[in-house]
């Protein structure tokens, strides 16, 4: 009974009803005859697209900032990377490295202002990372229609500016999920009727979770774990806390940056204008599902988290659609989502 | 007959018993002083008299008391308000945004019926704003205050505040009793002065006064009667005259447990190590105003005081922790200010007094807490893989089974999260790390407060052996006066931000009393030479 009740506090409260009902909707979608190789390619995919974005929250959240809900920023100049790299005329494999090397020295500019920003805002952070987030996109619909691409595939045909989405098909769109992919098959998103395992995605996933995973071991990596966990603790022993705290949200913002470049790549477009708005709420959402609180992440709760989300994602809609009417099934997703990020920012104050 | 008597008033905290059998009797129209250390039961005998929610909350008290012969049994601070008692706080109950007539009158407000209250009740009443005002300025004249009534509260000067205080509540027009507890403690010299004179013009209208403070020379002059807590207990209770400062002095302190004494040793030989000079620190609460000390090497040094004196700045100030300046040199060297990692670097270390802010990581291992600044500053506990540095768990983990079991830390295991251990044990983490970094000076605040008895002895005795074994240089700051005396072989006394006097541990109790108090203790000195 103890060691129930310890396996139990173990797993939580929330993970367990999620899981659960996740459980439920599985079986029901076999019993319907939904074609189970379509779901599981479809969560692998899924999986896949967005276990970097929620990557990104870790860093955040140890060095003490809380959930980045400007992942935004990141996201933005990912986009901008993905973008000139198309308009370099980058293809494939080449576009898809040519995108990160030129975000991520961006991201990393953004992310160190941002990061200076924050240390003047303690205690607030996530609420103005919100507005942040909010401002930073207004201010880039502007600039999406004033940068001078030439490309045709990105401007609109007629009159100025980009379009709201440009299509990856003939630069780096499905790069990592057909890279290795087997059997080899389209490893298209959603599409895909016979199952295909997205090896590179997903081995690009583990890459980046490993650096991460070495970083949080590192000497650097505690410092900044500390500087979250304790600040007059930190000081005390002799760290310099608004340096770690810039630190974490660098990484944090170059993690968003290279995340939805993955992002885009496995859904084909790139989506800009009010799209980057939308990001940084199921991750969010995602990493606190997975187990993180406001001032604890692992990579486990990203792995968890993601999982748990999007398999919810992809199977809820099918199942309950054919039990149900309309909308139901994105109802209840959204309850459940929105519920735990409730749940985890109430839960944030509490001790242990 | 006495208008206030409290008899046999005793109280105690889950078991630990904080009064014993207190008596006090106070009459209309006298000054009563009220003395003691901190933690020697003042603040729980106002709370009793006063009805607050945390005596009952805890069980109540034992003992009687009786306003002019009638029994009193305070169920809130309301009942004790309605019987004409009022307190003055240490820390000021004022709104900053409000008038001084609104702060006089909070909550008391003059009011006229409007046909909607009649109605609606008393919520909807007008202010009677001409009525609050004339109040106020009656109860600001009777202090001799000339300020406008209409100021507000922010950007007076602190005694004006405490005035007001005042002010509210002799504008409470069945006041009898008035409760100040430590009311001079933020006062500037001449702001105290005045002060004094109020308080001796008050009871002169017929209000009787109970005057918490620890400066012995201002009850000596004003109050009529006195009386010394200890540890709970009644020590004395005197006319005032039939007592001096030195004899106040020597009750307060005294000598309370039977203690085993280190053994003295003559540290005039050791050689300098920590030098301070003119240093200023800035915390808040614990101001140092300048103070001058050289600490030798391999002494126990204790800076001892009354509690807001800046006994504890002058640890957090070397340590870098607060705005510092002045000079720090060790061993000759001069140290960089306010920068904690260049102390560590120079093997100086800290124990917070803030054990659970800053001495912990609450939601970390004990492991990793006793690791931690070895970690950091000296790169202990690391190990190279490839090209990449990893913290070594296993030497972690090994390290602290071996200081969990010499300091005797009681835990599951040294996974264990440092929150849920009792404050001793924590204390012990806390020192864990500081031996497990092995500084040359270590500074430790407040080793033994909110920790038993038999974990106090612990703390102390590891302390000890760290300095006769490793030779470590031990500056101790405490409350507990007892405490330094066993185990330092100098004790500073920290009083107003400056250092009163360094002396012997075995000096007398009137002296240290007196320097605690922060008066004139030459001339006892001199007689017992």
């Amino acid at each position: 009974m103890q060691k129930l009740k310890g396996v139990y506090n173990k797993i939580g409260f929330p993970r367990l009803i999620i899981a659960l009902f996740l459980l439920i909707l599985l079986v029901s979608s076999k019993v319907l005859g939904l074609s189970q190789a379509n779901i599981w390619n479809s969560i692998l995919v899924r999986f896949g697209m967005n276990s970097i974005l929620v990557l990104a929250m870790v860093p955040g959240i140890r060095a003490g900032i809380g959930v980045n809900f400007n992942l935004t920023l990141g996201v933005v100049f990912g986009l901008l990377g993905a973008l000139l790299s198309i308009e370099f005329g980058f293809t494939g494999g080449m576009g898809f490295l040519m995108a990160l090397v030129i975000a991520i020295p961006m991201a990393t500019v953004a992310g160190i202002l941002y990061g200076l920003m924050l240390n003047r805002v303690k205690g607030q952070e996530m609420t103005v990372g919100n507005y942040i987030g909010l401002s930073i996109v207004s201010f880039m619909c502007i600039i999406w229609l004033l940068l001078p691409f030439t490309n045709l595939s990105l401007t609109w045909p007629m009159g100025k500016g980009l379009r709201t989405t440009v299509s990856m098909e003939n630069s780096f769109g499905h790069f990592l999920n057909n890279l290795w992919a087997f059997p080899k098959g389209t490893g298209v998103f959603d599409t895909a009727s016979k199952f295909s395992f997205p090896t590179g995605m997903i081995l690009f996933f583990v890459l980046i979770a490993g650096l991460l995973w070495i970083f949080n071991r590192s000497k650097t990596g505690n410092a900044m774990a500390v500087s979250g966990a304790n600040e007059s603790f930190a000081i005390s022993n002799g760290l310099n806390v608004n340096r770690y705290r810039v630190l974490g949200t660098t990484i944090s913002t170059v993690l968003g940056a290279i995340g939805i470049v993955v992002y885009a790549q496995a859904f084909g477009f790139l989506q800009l204008y009010r799209a980057p708005l939308y990001m940084a709420l199921p991750a969010a959402a995602s990493i606190l599902i997975g187990g993180a609180t406001l001032k604890e992440a692992k990579i486990i709760h990203v792995i968890i988290g993601t999982f748990l989300f999007q398999s919810l994602l992809v199977v809820a809609l099918p199942v309950i659609n054919i039990i149900s009417d309309g909308q139901m099934a994105e109802i209840i997703r959204i309850i459940i989502s929105n519920g735990i990020i409730l749940y985890a920012l109430t839960r944030g104050g509490e001790e242990e | 007959m006495a208008l206030l008597e409290m008899k046999n008033i005793s109280k105690s905290y889950s078991g630990n018993q904080v009064l014993k059998k207190v008596n006090l009797s106070i009459e209309e129209g006298e000054i009563h002083g009220l003395i003691g250390e901190n933690g020697a039961g003042k603040s729980t005998l106002m709370n009793i008299l006063f009805g607050m929610p945390v005596i009952h909350n805890t069980g109540g008290h034992e003992g009687q008391m009786l306003i002019d012969g009638k029994a009193f049994v305070p169920s809130s601070p309301m009942d004790a308000m309605a019987a004409g008692i009022g307190m003055v706080h240490q820390e000021f109950m004022l709104i900053p945004g409000f008038t001084i007539t609104e702060n006089v009158k909070l909550n008391r407000e003059n009011t006229i019926k409007t046909p909607f209250s009649k109605i609606f009740g008393t919520k909807l009443d007008f202010l009677d704003r001409k009525k609050m005002v004339s109040d106020t300025k009656e109860a600001l004249k009777k202090l001799h205050m000339d300020i406008d009534e209409f100021v507000k509260i922010e950007g007076l000067p602190v005694g004006y505040m405490q005035f007001v205080e005042i002010a509210r509540e002799i504008d409470k027009s069945n006041l009898r009793l008035l409760i100040l507890d430590e009311p001079t403690a933020v006062l500037t010299e001449s702001e105290a002065e005045k002060f004094l004179e109020v308080i001796q013009r008050l009871a002169e209208m017929g209000i009787a006064i109970l005057f918490i403070t620890h400066r012995l020379e201002e009850i000596k002059r004003i109050s009529h009667g006195i009386t010394v807590l200890r540890d709970g207990e009644m020590i004395l209770t005197e006319k005032t005259e039939d007592i001096t400062t030195v004899d106040m002095a020597r009750a307060m302190v005294g000598r309370q447990v039977e203690l085993i004494f280190e053994e003295r040793r003559n540290i005039d030989h050791l050689p300098t190590q920590l030098q301070l000079k003119d240093l200023y620190v800035d915390m808040p609460g614990e101001k140092v105003k300048g103070i001058n000390l050289d600490i030798k090497k391999g002494e126990i040094f204790g800076l001892g005081g009354l509690a807001g004196q800046g006994k504890i700045g002058i640890a957090n100030g070397i340590m870098g922790l607060f705005p510092t300046k002045g000079e720090i040199f060790k061993d000759g060297k001069e140290m960089k200010l306010n920068d904690p990692r260049n102390m560590l670097l120079n093997n100086v270390a800290f124990l917070s007094e803030d054990r659970k802010g800053t001495g912990l990581l609450l939601d970390d291992s004990i492991e990793y807490n006793i690791a931690y600044t070895a970690l950091e500053i000296k790169d202990a506990f690391l190990k190279k893989i490839v090209f990449s540095q990893f913290v070594d768990k296993g030497a972690i983990t090994e390290n602290a089974r071996k200081m969990i079991e010499d300091l005797d830390i009681r835990c599951t295991s040294g996974k264990q999260n440092t929150r849920r251990l009792s404050g001793g044990n924590q204390q012990k983490v806390c020192i864990a790390r500081a031996l497990t970094f092995g500084p040359d000076v270590l500074l430790v605040s407040e080793p033994t407060r909110g920790i038993d008895i038999g974990a106090k002895k612990l703390v102390l005795d590891t302390l000890v052996r760290l300095n006769r074994e490793e030779g470590m240089t031990v500056i101790i700051t405490s409350s507990e006066l007892a405490e330094l005396r066993q185990i330092c072989d100098r004790i500073a006394i920290v009083s107003d931000g400056v250092i009163q006097g360094v002396f012997s541990p075995d000096e007398s109790d009137a002296v240290l009393g007196l320097a605690m108090a922060g008066d004139d203790f030459t001339e006892v000195l001199d007689a017992e030479a």
